[in-house]
């Protein structure tokens, strides 16, 4: 379970202000929750804060039970290596390595038999619809392809919370739609907790759950 | 004047990389300041000999060149006497040690009556000195007329007397007056038969200089003069030794020019660099621009023109450079750089437009054509998947690579192989060229065989050596500077090593004797006469001494003077220093490398030379190395030398002492038994040690042209790493997200650093070695006509590789560092 508690950010300064005020949110697992918000309403604040690569001023983050802010830097670093899947707008699929490495890169992180790495990164790519691809260099593949391999290698190492920022912003509805089917599938069969940052209202139809941030609060919306 | 609007697009650029744009513009300088240096030194010092030559021929339509020891004087009576001629001037040069300290001195003897219509600025100005006639001073036989260089030089005043050697004995003169119109010439007038009289060239002439009558042409009057001038005598047109002295030095200053070009390169690899790197971190600005009209040939040419913005402020830095370091060069080491071509001549830096101008060009051709590729790429750019944010991918083109690096190595053993172009090795830089090509060719496959040799673990490592075997592009971009002033320095630091070697060699086994004793410093001023000789074999503690005859003659090729060295030798010629194989002949001469190549001869050939007015038929016997006359010189044995020209006096001679005498003991002996400044003595530790200096200070330019590569080339691979490391914030960043600490991300962009620095540094230093090979083996042979014995100094070049290893993987963690720092975990989500 994802506890969000009094969370609060303040950045300093001539235009400093306060990003997140108080901000709480509850969600289970297998559950995929669409967080909206105008530009600036403070989703990138809220997203490393639960990452940990933001510490907040108030409050805290509790996966699992686990605070993760009380954690030090080593700590966090572990942690989020093996509960966190990220899925980014632009992919950031890396283009020196092919796709069995870009998937299985997570799982390198780990440690382990490089032999069973490569295993998993191959069923991973196969259950994204790039089986045969495991050798091929991104730069062969298609926008939406790409994205596909972004979801394989945020779920190959099963994580427990998957943070998925604008995962359709460079894809065309049609791909777009294909790729929310496939990362919903994907996250609720593993299990786990699925946070999708968006702007659009069809992509967050797709979601269990859609949470507003405004002034600095999440509220849900009916 | 109004900038095109896209002018901020482009060039606001370079100045938001200020430094690594200042890197490529100092690289570019230093080339063109070296090279421009280079050439106004030399141009200085040429035109200044040139003007010397001029003035002190004067008038003169032709000369009359004789050997060093001269040509019977009756040869002037048959030639004022001559039709063809107008006016006629004997000279006997010699060139005389001060017995009382301060160097040597050229003394021209002249004909006071009959200088004037040929050769007016040597007549003499006397002095107004007390009781002394300065009517008749320059009939004196005790006067000398010195020029302002030789004065300031010597620090001599007019009235002073200054002691010269002089034949077997001294010769005690008085500054009797000077000779303005000789400023910036290193000379001394004497009265012709005060000179043969008192220097031993009774009845000799070195020099007549002639004066046509009206109408007659040189070329006419040069067929029929030559006809009557005896064997070993040529006539000339006077601007032919100013040629002469040209050749003479173009060698030494293409292959400084050569290295200038060479860091200019360098400069040119780091414009490379810097600019594909930009263009790799601005794909998506020129994606944007693309998609919003801009033309792809318009985009390339402005990057190309930022390339031409780096090349003309490099290059008009470098020019303003060029002319601070000649003037500086001239204050320390003289118009030759320290190479030994003009000794005397006080040349000055003066504006260059035309080298000025070439070398302007040069500079902002290097900024152009390092800009070439990364505009290319630049406009190969597919907006749409630049937008997209894919990147490129892998690159495929290693395999081409690998076969176009192998043809640039073949070609170059192949074109390495060819002769010279007029004296200058063409073929031998075209090599070096070649092989740099070959090896920036090669760089990317040398950096994914030794990334392919790491291990597995941990993660940091893998990811690197992923990166570095599927993006060898990316090595050539940041290593290729490194690998130019690597294989520069080390090439240079093993062909210097080499001639080092050798010249020390060589000295051991010129000097095989344990003391040497000079008459003169060179020519015929002094010398030991046969009376003199066996008063020097009695002197107590000398188990024998060999006697040395030095003479200058002319071949029939109408080059420079060749030296001639009569000497005791072996049939073999086992004393000297022979290459290759020798034969034992009849009439032995043994030749050296420099004669052997402007003959043609090799062992065994047969060589025709003018002896004592005769011409006489010689067997070569061997090739001998020597790194003393570059115009060539040749050596017969001295019993040969005095039988065939009853010639019995020397110039030399090498003492060989009893044992359990000390050389400190013997030089006494002679000091009390002929005078303290009769003879020069030296010890071969002292000339060894003095040879050494000189060829030590000869190379200082070349070891601050290494220090500078070296410099900017870790300067660029520091620049290289903190521009990609910059540009590839985005990857950390997501790295950092996906678990990697800052540390891990840390190491692998050291590893990466530190093998692309691998393969650069080692790359470079085995281009050096080969590029050190040509230099020895073609370079230097063809442009000096000296060969050397490769030899590698190994310890430096090891430290020097550790340094540069070590340095470049400092340069990446701190560049990684730099990237790592602020906010870059949010780089990668800044559209959160």
């Amino acid at each position: 379970m994802l506890e969000i508690r009094g969370l609060t950010r303040r950045f300093a300064g001539p235009g400093g202000r306060t990003v997140l005020d108080g901000a709480e949110l509850t969600v289970e697992g297998g559950t995929i929750v669409a967080i909206v918000g105008e530009s600036g309403a403070g989703k990138s604040t809220l997203l490393n804060l639960i990452a940990a690569l933001d510490l907040p001023d108030q409050g805290q983050v509790l996966l699992d039970g686990v605070a993760v802010s009380a954690l030090d830097e080593a700590a966090r670093t572990a942690w989020r290596r093996a509960q966190l899947g990220f899925i980014f707008q632009a992919f950031h699929v890396l283009p020196h390595l092919n796709l069995r490495q870009n998937v299985a890169l997570p799982l390198w992180l780990l440690g382990g038999d490089p032999a069973a790495h490569a295993a998993s990164a191959d069923r991973m790519l196969a259950r994204v619809g790039l089986a045969g691809r495991e050798r091929s260099w991104p730069s062969e593949l298609s926008g939406g392809e790409l994205q596909r391999v972004a979801i394989a290698r945020a779920l190959v190492h099963r994580p427990r919370l998957v943070l998925a920022d604008e995962p359709t912003g460079n894809l065309d509805p049609a791909r777009a739609g294909q790729t929310l089917a496939l990362l919903r599938a994907q996250i609720v069969e593993a299990g786990a907790i699925g946070l999708l940052v968006t702007h659009s209202w069809d992509a967050a139809r797709t979601a269990d759950r859609i949470v507003r941030l405004a002034d600095g609060r999440l509220q849900d919306l009916d | 004047m109004r900038l095109p609007p896209l002018a901020p697009v482009f060039l606001g650029s370079l100045l938001r990389r200020r430094a690594v744009s200042g890197l490529s513009v100092l690289a570019i300088a230093l080339g063109v300041a070296l090279g421009l240096a280079v050439q106004i030194i030399n141009g200085a010092a040429l035109a200044e000999f040139d003007r010397g030559m001029r003035v002190l021929s004067g008038a003169a339509d032709l000369q009359v060149l004789g050997p060093g020891s001269g040509f019977d004087d009756a040869l002037f009576e048959d030639l004022v006497l001559h039709p063809l001629v107008a006016a006629a001037s004997p000279v006997v040069e010699v060139a005389a040690r001060r017995v009382d300290g301060g160097g040597a001195l050229r003394i021209l003897g002249i004909d006071v009556l009959r200088v004037g219509p040929v050769n007016p600025a040597l007549l003499p100005v006397p002095a107004d000195l007390p009781d002394v006639d300065g009517r008749f001073a320059a009939f004196r036989q005790d006067a000398l007329f010195v020029s302002p260089g030789v004065q300031s030089a010597l620090g001599i005043e007019a009235g002073e007397w200054i002691v010269l050697a002089a034949g077997s004995g001294q010769a005690r003169l008085q500054v009797a007056g000077g000779l303005p119109a000789m400023a910036g010439q290193a000379v001394a007038v004497m009265d012709i038969h005060a000179v043969q009289t008192r220097f031993g060239m009774a009845g000799r002439l070195t020099r007549i200089d002639l004066r046509l009558a009206t109408g007659v042409t040189p070329g006419a009057a040069r067929a029929a003069l030559g006809a009557v001038l005896p064997p070993g005598v040529r006539i000339a047109e006077p601007d032919e030794s100013a040629a002469q002295a040209g050749a003479l030095s173009r060698a030494y200053r293409v292959n400084l020019t050569m290295l200038a070009v060479i860091a200019l390169v360098t400069g040119g690899f780091l414009v490379f660099s810097t600019q594909a790197l930009s263009v790799a971190r601005r794909e998506t600005e020129f994606a944007f621009l693309r998609a919003i009209g801009i033309d792809r040939r318009v985009l390339m040419r402005w990057i190309l023109a930022e390339g031409l913005v780096l090349g003309a402020i490099g290059g008009g830095l470098g020019c303003l450079l060029g002319y601070g370091g000649a003037a500086l060069a001239f204050a320390l080491l003289g118009g030759d750089l320290g190479a030994g071509y003009f000794d005397g001549i006080r040349p000055s830096a003066h504006l260059d437009v035309a080298a000025s101008l070439s070398f302007l060009t040069l500079g902002v051709a290097a900024g152009v054509l390092g800009s070439w590729a990364p505009a290319l790429r630049a406009a190969k750019i597919a907006p749409a998947q630049a937008l997209k944010g894919a990147g490129t991918g892998r690159e495929s083109h290693a395999r081409a690579h690998g076969l176009a690096s192998l043809a640039c190595f073949v070609a170059a053993a192949l074109v390495a192989a060819l002769p010279p172009v007029e004296g200058i090795p063409v073929a031998g830089y075209a090599a070096i060229g070649l092989i740099l090509a070959g090896g920036v060719l090669a760089l990317g496959r040398l950096s994914a065989a030794l990334a392919a040799q790491l291990p597995g673990h941990p993660v940091p490592v893998q990811l690197a050596s992923a990166r570095l075997q599927a993006m060898p592009g990316h090595v050539v971009v940041a290593a290729a500077g490194v690998m130019a002033s690597a294989a520069l320095a080390v090439a240079m630091a093993i062909m210097v090593a080499s001639f080092r070697h050798s010249v020390d060699q060589w000295l051991a086994q010129v000097l095989p004797a344990a003391l040497y004793l000079r008459a003169a410093d060179s020519g015929q001023a002094a010398y030991l006469d046969p009376e003199t000789q066996r008063s020097i074999e009695g002197v107590e503690g000398i188990r024998f001494v060999d006697f040395l005859r030095y003479d200058t003659i002319r071949l029939p090729d109408g080059g420079p003077p060749v030296t001639l060295i009569a000497r005791p030798a072996s049939r073999d010629g086992r004393e000297l220093s022979l290459v290759g194989a020798s034969i034992a002949a009849e009439r032995p001469v043994w030749i050296s490398e420099a004669l052997a190549d402007r003959t043609g001869l090799a062992v065994g050939g047969r060589l025709r030379l003018p002896l004592a007015g005769q011409e006489r038929d010689f067997t070569v016997g061997g090739v001998w190395r020597d790194y003393a006359r570059q115009t060539g010189a040749l050596v017969m044995p001295l019993a040969h030398y005095r039988e065939m020209t009853g010639d019995l006096r020397a110039n030399n001679a090498a003492l060989h002492l009893a044992e359990g005498t000390d050389v400190t003991t013997v030089s006494e002996r002679i000091r009390t038994r002929f005078g303290a400044g009769r003879f020069e003595l030296s010890a071969p530790s002292e000339i060894r040690r003095i040879s050494l200096q000189i060829f030590d200070r000869t190379f200082a330019v070349t070891y601050l042209l290494e220090a500078a590569a070296v410099g900017i080339g870790l300067a660029g691979i520091t620049a290289s790493f903190a521009a990609t490391a910059a540009a590839r914030r985005k990857e950390f960043g997501m790295l950092r997200h996906l678990g990697l600490s800052r540390r891990q991300v840390g190491v692998m962009i050291a590893t990466e650093g530190g093998l692309t620095a691998a393969a650069g540094g080692l790359g470079g230093t085995l281009l050096g070695f080969a590029i050190a090979l040509i230099l020895v083996e073609v370079v230097n042979r063809q442009s000096f006509h000296w060969s050397m014995d490769y030899q590698v100094p190994v310890l430096p070049i090891v430290l020097f590789v550790l340094a540069l290893l070590g340095l470049a993987a400092l340069a990446a963690v701190l560049a990684g560092r730099h990237a790592m720092g602020g906010s870059v975990v949010r780089a990668v989500s800044e559209d959160w």
